[in-house]
């Protein structure tokens, strides 16, 4: 089979961007990333928005996008699987070109999740699990992976400092990342200290809502080939796997782990022709600290229940010895604007296997991967990239 | 009549919409598939194993083990004024699992993974409308039952 490429990424800084609509922020990520490809407009056969639908007034967000970017009359379309949306735009972009029917796809993630006052939010919130059996007794978002990290914490001993561990790094590298929406970095004693969220974790274990945008342009091996001005700035997108699992917590086969991920990866890896062992740098869906720490061992980084002291041990920092893990500030740092996520993951890991990442460079990275989790792991797409 | 369920409610209708009848009776119900007996908790209409649509209620006796738990702080709409509350997810004896809030007799801080409890149906009286719901107990509870299941 032949390869897809990346042959452009653009990113635009993640906040609570009152000064900017959807659109306009979908603006700056493409234009980034089209003069990052050094093409045009003419060269583009479709693009695939991601976004969730129910945070915009803009009704049929995909459109409005489409026609600020001076794209009509190409096709495209919406992906919407929760917060794995853009790895999802990604996978439809790489099938769309796979099959033949297109050539060059640009991939958009873009979100403003600010545009609804707090009371629509926590309304909105209340019903993101299962809502007949489930949402009606009050469950959260954060409320759900909490079931996982006490679950995780009896079964295997991890330590409650261990999920504050896995914030304190995000925020480590968020303070060097200038797209991030925290640029500052915590300690332990204050994140032990901050307000209560659904136990065991407080506000420090949680992602925040975001406005932002990213994009990558994909094109077949060929227009790659042909197309990109420096060769060696290209990135393949080799793996990708994609699995779903329950929406109900109750139908889980157990809540130390997400099984749609570890189905993921061993499909993207199988696809790619790479293990565990080969992967130098990730980007993984940390919306809260269990969910970083489960996919060290979903994505093979660490045995099954050794999350807690691969954390411990400092293994996803750079040069630890690990895989360097959300070295751009993750969710957690950098912010989550549900649609654009995926995109920005892949945007950090294109960059990172082109070295262009200065103090947060990982060295050696040729080989990367991107870890999308929708929901609890309702969907989750696990994306494997290679600088040659 | 599935509106009656919940703390809130987000379903007003479900072809196992009974299920909330027999709650208000007392009893708490899964179900069962007619065509190959495949018997689960929540209620399903359609049995996922042999896709027939034939299902029969089951009675449940509430018995279970407590499999993971969360105590939450920040609510969301609808909830402000019940925090902190802890929702409790139990295997049922009978197979399945349920979600529910810890009642009067467990203390939130004082579940526990694996200990056993009693699940047990209730009646929401403080609100204008009925609403029935279920709280997770400790084992012995015990409340007012219909001495049938019936639909009245």
């Amino acid at each position: 089979m032949s390869r897809v490429g990346v042959i452009g990424i653009g990113h635009g800084v993640f906040g609570r961007r009152s000064d900017a609509t959807v659109q306009e922020l979908a603006f700056e990520a493409f234009r980034s990333a089209m003069v990052d490809a050094d093409i045009g407009r003419d060269d583009l056969d479709a693009s695939v928005i991601a976004a969730v639908p129910e945070y915009h007034k803009q009704r049929s967000v995909a459109g409005v996008v489409q026609e600020y970017l001076n794209l009509n009359p190409k096709p495209t379309w919406l992906t919407e699987v929760a917060c794995s949306s853009g790895s999802a735009a990604i996978r439809t972009g790489w099938m769309a070109i796979q099959s033949g029917l297109h050539d060059v796809v640009a991939v958009i993630g873009c979100q403003k999740m600010t545009e609804l006052g707090t009371a629509d939010i926590l309304a909105l919130m209340g019903r993101v699990g299962e809502v007949q059996w489930e949402s009606v007794f009050g469950t959260t978002f954060p409320g759900y992976y909490a079931m996982f990290a006490t679950r995780h914490m009896h079964d295997f001993g991890t330590k409650r400092e261990n999920l504050l561990q896995v914030a304190i790094k995000n925020h480590y590298y968020g303070a060097r990342n200038p797209n991030a929406l925290f640029q500052k970095e915590i300690t332990l004693e204050k994140a032990l200290a901050a307000d209560p969220v659904a136990s065991p974790f407080n506000v420090y274990d949680c992602c925040a809502n975001a406005d932002g945008a990213a994009c990558i342009i994909l094109a077949s091996e060929e227009k790659a080939k042909a197309m990109a001005k420096d060769k060696d700035k290209v990135v393949w997108l080799d793996g990708v796997g994609c699995a779903t699992a329950s929406m109900s917590v109750l139908k889980r086969p157990n809540l130390t782990g997400v099984p749609s991920a570890s189905d993921a990866a061993s499909q993207a890896y199988r696809q790619a022709g790479v293990s565990a062992k080969d992967i130098k740098v990730a980007e993984v869906h940390d919306c809260f600290t269990i969910a970083e720490l489960m996919a060290y061992e979903d994505l093979g980084f660490c045995e099954k229940g050794q999350g807690g002291k691969y954390i411990e041990e400092e293994k996803p920092y750079i040069g630890k010895g690990g895989v360097a893990v959300n070295v751009d500030g993750g969710l957690k740092a950098k912010g989550h604007p549900i649609g654009a996520t995926g995109v920005s993951m892949a945007y950090e890991i294109c960059r990172q296997l082109r070295g262009e990442c200065g103090e947060r460079q990982v060295p050696n990275a040729d080989v990367g991967l991107t870890h999308n989790v929708g929901g609890i792991g309702q969907y989750c797409f696990v994306h494997v990239f290679k600088n040659s | 009549m599935f509106s009656w369920f919940g703390r809130v409610s987000f379903v007003p209708y479900s072809k196992v919409q009974d299920f909330a009848v027999h709650l208000r009776n007392g009893y708490l119900m899964g179900t069962r598939c007619k065509k190959c007996g495949f018997q689960t908790f929540p209620p399903r209409a359609d049995c996922p194993e042999c896709m027939s649509d034939e299902f029969e209620f089951v009675e449940y006796s509430g018995k279970g083990k407590v499999w993971t738990y969360t105590r939450i702080d920040a609510a969301p709409t609808g909830f402000d004024d019940d925090v902190p509350y802890t929702c409790v997810v139990v295997e049922l004896e009978g197979g399945g699992r349920l979600l529910a809030w810890s009642g009067e007799t467990l203390p939130q801080d004082e579940v526990k993974i694996d200990m056993d409890v009693q699940v047990v149906p209730r009646i929401l009286e403080e609100t204008p409308d009925l609403r029935v719901c279920y709280t997770v107990e400790q084992p012995g509870a015990t409340w007012h039952k219909a001495p049938e299941p019936h639909l009245g």
